[in-house]
Formats: C-alpha cells, structure tokens, sequence
C-alpha cells in the first residue's frame, strides 16, 4: 500500500501532463510530454547510460571523499574545544564561497579532468556530514561516558566502542544529506567542465533545442538521486537495525 | 575498604562561582558492609560516590578503597547508574560483558558467568534480546549484572531504583539484598528514599547539603535477611524517624 499510492500519483501526474501538452497543443521546445521524452530517451538509451556512468562515477568519488575526510575531522572536532574552535570557521569559509565560482578556478589548478569535479562534490557534500557526525559524537549520554571511564577505557576505545556507535543514527542523517547534495555538486561541476555527464548534457541539449533530451536527463537525476538515498536507508536497516527503532 | 580522610570536593561554574559539593567528609566502611547515603538534593552523596569510583578528584582529603588512593577507576569497583544506560546496538548479554571487554579480561568463563548472573535476576532467556524489548526495570537488573561482572569487590550505585516505578523498586530492594548475600561486597547505595535506606543498610549515612556533610551515621539493628514486614518494627520505625528528623529538622511535618 505504502508503494502503490505515490506510483498511482506520479502515474495519474505523467498523464496529467500527457493530456495538456496534448490539449494545449504546447510546443516540444517548451515543455516536451513525456510520450516525446520517452521516445527520444529510448532512442538515445545508449549515449544517455553513458552519460549516467560517467555522472556516477563523480557522483560515488565525491561522496567517499566527503566520507573520508568528514569522520576525522568531525572526531578532531569533538576532541578539544581548540580544535573545535580551530576548524569550524575554516569548515563555514568553505561553504560561504559559491562552487560555481570557484569551479573555474580549481580547473587551472588541477586541469581539466575528473580532479575538480570531484573536489566540488566534495565540497558541496561534506559540510552536514561532518555537522551530523560531531553532533552524534557529543550526543552520547554522560552516564555512557562515565561507564567508558570506570571501565578504565582509552580515549580510542571510547570512540570506537561507544561513541561512534552511538553517533550512527546521526552519521546516517547526515550521509543522506551528504548523497543527495552529491548528486547536485556533480551537475554544478559538469555545467562548469566536462565532456560528458548528465549535467553536461543538458548544457549541450538546451543549446542545440534538444529539449526532450535535457528533460530526459533531467528525470534521470532524480532517479539516481532517489535511488541512492534509498540505498542509504537500505544499508542503514540492513546493517544497524537497531538505529532505525531507537532514534526518535 | 573504602575510607574517606577529610574530603572536600569543590566545583566551579561556568561564571567562576565556586560550590562546595563535599565538606571535609570523614567515613569509614568495612568490607562487605552494605552503606547508603541518604540526603536532600546537593548534599553531595552522588559526588562522594564519584570520588569513590575514581571519576573525580578530591581537592583536599584523601580516598582510598583496600588502603591505596584513590586516582583513577579502579578494577575492582562497579558502577550503577540512575538510569540503566545499556548499549542499544547490543544484545542484553552483549551489554552485560561490556566491562570486561573494555578492560580486556573476558574469557569463556566470563560469558558463562554472563549467563550465571542473568539468571540469578530472573532474566534468563532474554539474553539475546535488545534492550529496547526490555522494560525499565528488566534493564536495570542487566545493568546490575553489567556492574557485577568482572567481580568486583566494590559496588557504587547511584539511585539505582530512582527511575522505576514504586513495585519494582520494592521487588528490586529484596533481590539486590538476596545478590548481595550469595556475593558478598562492600556496597555504597546513595539514595533519596528513607524507608529504602533503612531496608538496605548496615549504616545509614545521613548528609546534609550546602555544604555536603555528614550529619549523622545511623546503626540499622535489623535482622538478616531483611523483608518487608520489618517495617512495623520497633527498629525500622526509630531509624527512619531518627533520618527524617535529622533532614527535616525539628520541624512537625505534617499535611495541611
């Protein structure tokens, strides 16, 4: 049930908008309906999964690194409140400056390759990460901290056995966040530099009136990105079914 | 077993004011002596207990548990909180070896003495549960054995039965005392309630607040094992009166 009413309403949506682009007799440079989308998508199938791989792959570089960095520096974070105040205006200077404007820049430093794309859906991507995990650091209870202590823990052991379990309903909302913003740093990268990419197709469409294609593109962002925020649930029930009850 | 020796612990606010939690406490405790601390709100009882697990530091005085200072938790002191504070992500037994896992000493017989102490409390068979299929006062008890399981000879509860409801709380008094009298320790058991005071303990420590000090430590002449219809005796009477009088003062409580 809980599948089969958001399917009926995205149906019932599709044919809403077959009927008035019919209807309206609305121009396919505009606004093309979805029977010209698919037919132009099921047309190009193979240059379009192309461009989804090569998108993909930003997408997944991005994230892992927004992964790798965001864990140590969210545990600096935490550790001292120096370091704390050490880093979080370096972490809020990285936000204030707007990627599209720096993408140019990071071009002439790292060239015109895969580096700068992934750097920019790095940078888009790890703020909340690291938010949400330094919050679930510091979210543990002082009497499990306590505990920690009585059992004569190190502060690693700590961290590990008790701290960073309990963070993982946090890290989780943040890495929700962290996916979903990948997928749009990707595309603010490619609209800047790229030969290939979902991002850069709609660029290359809109300029040559390609219309359906760009919406095709378009709808197949929001399905990467639905389908991998859901994967993040999916690991999240899979792995720490615990979490998912426990949290409020 | 434990002693305190002119104990003063003082605490600093954010804003630089300074409170005196403990004034210049001087207690003695034997070994295996059951000892509750009784007292209002800030008469320190709960930071006398910290002292004595090694979580804090006197500024003056000295503590010491078997005749060595205090600096640092020591192996042989367990801890129960307020609040049970099990692991969510484990199993109840899980939990429970918690301690000798992160002090590095569990073996084979350690889990088979997970499995000894689940049973002595009634929870045998929910081992492999997750605390949150446990009511509040089931997981108090694998808190409880969570504190006993690396056998240590000191036992520091810090209102262990406060967040229960009023059955579970009487239920949990009388299997505590049957836990203590199969494993012998020397327990501290700070408390807000008189009457579980009283029930509990050799000596009842009473304390008075700002600054925390002692008032007076009461002898409970009560037979073992204790139960519950001590409490029309003559003695439990005189000892909770003597507690009630000295925190309240000379003052006639009654209901207006």
């Amino acid at each position: 049930m809980g599948v089969l009413l958001p399917l009926a309403t995205g149906l019932a949506f599709v044919g809403l908008w077959e009927f008035a682009c019919r209807q309206f007799d609305v121009p396919s440079y505009l606004i093309p309906a979805p029977s010209a989308i698919w037919a132009d998508a099921t047309k190009n199938a193979g240059m379009i999964a192309g461009h989804t791989l090569a998108t993909l792959w930003t997408v997944m570089l991005g994230f892992v690194a927004s992964i790798v960095v965001s864990l140590p520096l969210a545990v600096a974070i935490v550790s001292t409140p120096i370091m704390a105040n050490t880093i979080y205006p370096l972490l809020v200077l990285t936000q204030s400056i707007p990627k599209v404007a720096l993408a140019p820049v990071l071009v002439v430093l790292l060239g015109t390759n895969e580096m700068p794309r992934v750097v920019i859906t790095f940078l888009v991507a790890f703020f909340p990460l690291v938010l949400a995990i330094a919050t679930g650091l510091n979210a543990v209870p002082a009497e499990l901290i306590e505990l920690g202590r009585v059992c004569r823990a190190s502060r690693w052991k700590e961290l590990v056995r008790i701290r960073l379990p309990y963070a993982i309903p946090f890290i989780f909302s943040g890495l929700k966040a962290a996916i979903t913003l990948s997928v749009v740093g990707a595309v603010v990268a490619e609209f800047v530099n790229a030969d290939r990419g979902l991002g850069y197709l709609i660029v290359t469409s809109t300029a040559f009136f390609q219309v359906p294609t760009a919406w095709g593109a378009l709808i197949v962002l929001s399905l990467i990105g639905i389908v991998l925020f859901q994967m993040v649930v999916v690991v999240e029930r899979v792995f720490f079914p615990w979490a998912l009850s426990s949290s409020s | 077993m434990i002693a305190f020796e002119g104990v003063w612990k003082v605490f600093e606010a954010r804003n630089g004011d300074l409170t005196t939690a403990v004034a210049d406490v001087s207690l003695e405790i034997e070994r295996s002596q059951f000892i509750c601390l009784v007292g209002p709100s800030g008469c320190g009882k709960s930071t006398l207990l910290r002292l004595a697990a090694g979580l804090l530091l006197p500024e003056q005085g000295i503590v010491k548990i078997s005749g060595e200072r205090v600096r640092e938790p020591r192996p042989d002191t367990g801890i129960v909180f307020q609040s049970p504070t099990l692991l969510p992500w484990a199993t109840v037994i899980e939990n429970v070896l918690f301690p000798a896992k992160m002090m590095g000493i569990a073996t084979a017989r350690t889990r088979e003495r997970a499995h000894e102490l689940l049973k002595l409390v009634g929870l045998d068979g929910f081992e492999w549960r997750y605390p949150r299929e446990l009511s509040g006062g089931m997981q108090q008890r694998a808190g409880i054995c969570r504190s006993l399981i690396h056998n240590p000879s000191v036992l520091l509860m810090d209102e262990p039965f406060g967040a229960l409801d009023a059955l579970t709380r009487e239920e949990l008094t009388l299997e505590l005392l049957r836990i203590w009298s199969t494993e012998p320790k020397t327990i501290l058991f700070v408390t807000h309630s008189i009457p579980e005071a009283v029930m509990l303990a050799d000596r009842v420590v009473v304390m008075s607040a700002r600054p925390g000090r002692i008032s007076e430590v009461l002898q409970v002449d009560l037979p073992r094992p204790r139960s519950f219809d001590m409490e029309s005796s003559d003695e439990f009477q005189r000892c909770t009166q003597r507690v009630r009088q000295l925190i309240f003062g000379d003052r006639r409580l009654q209901a207006a």
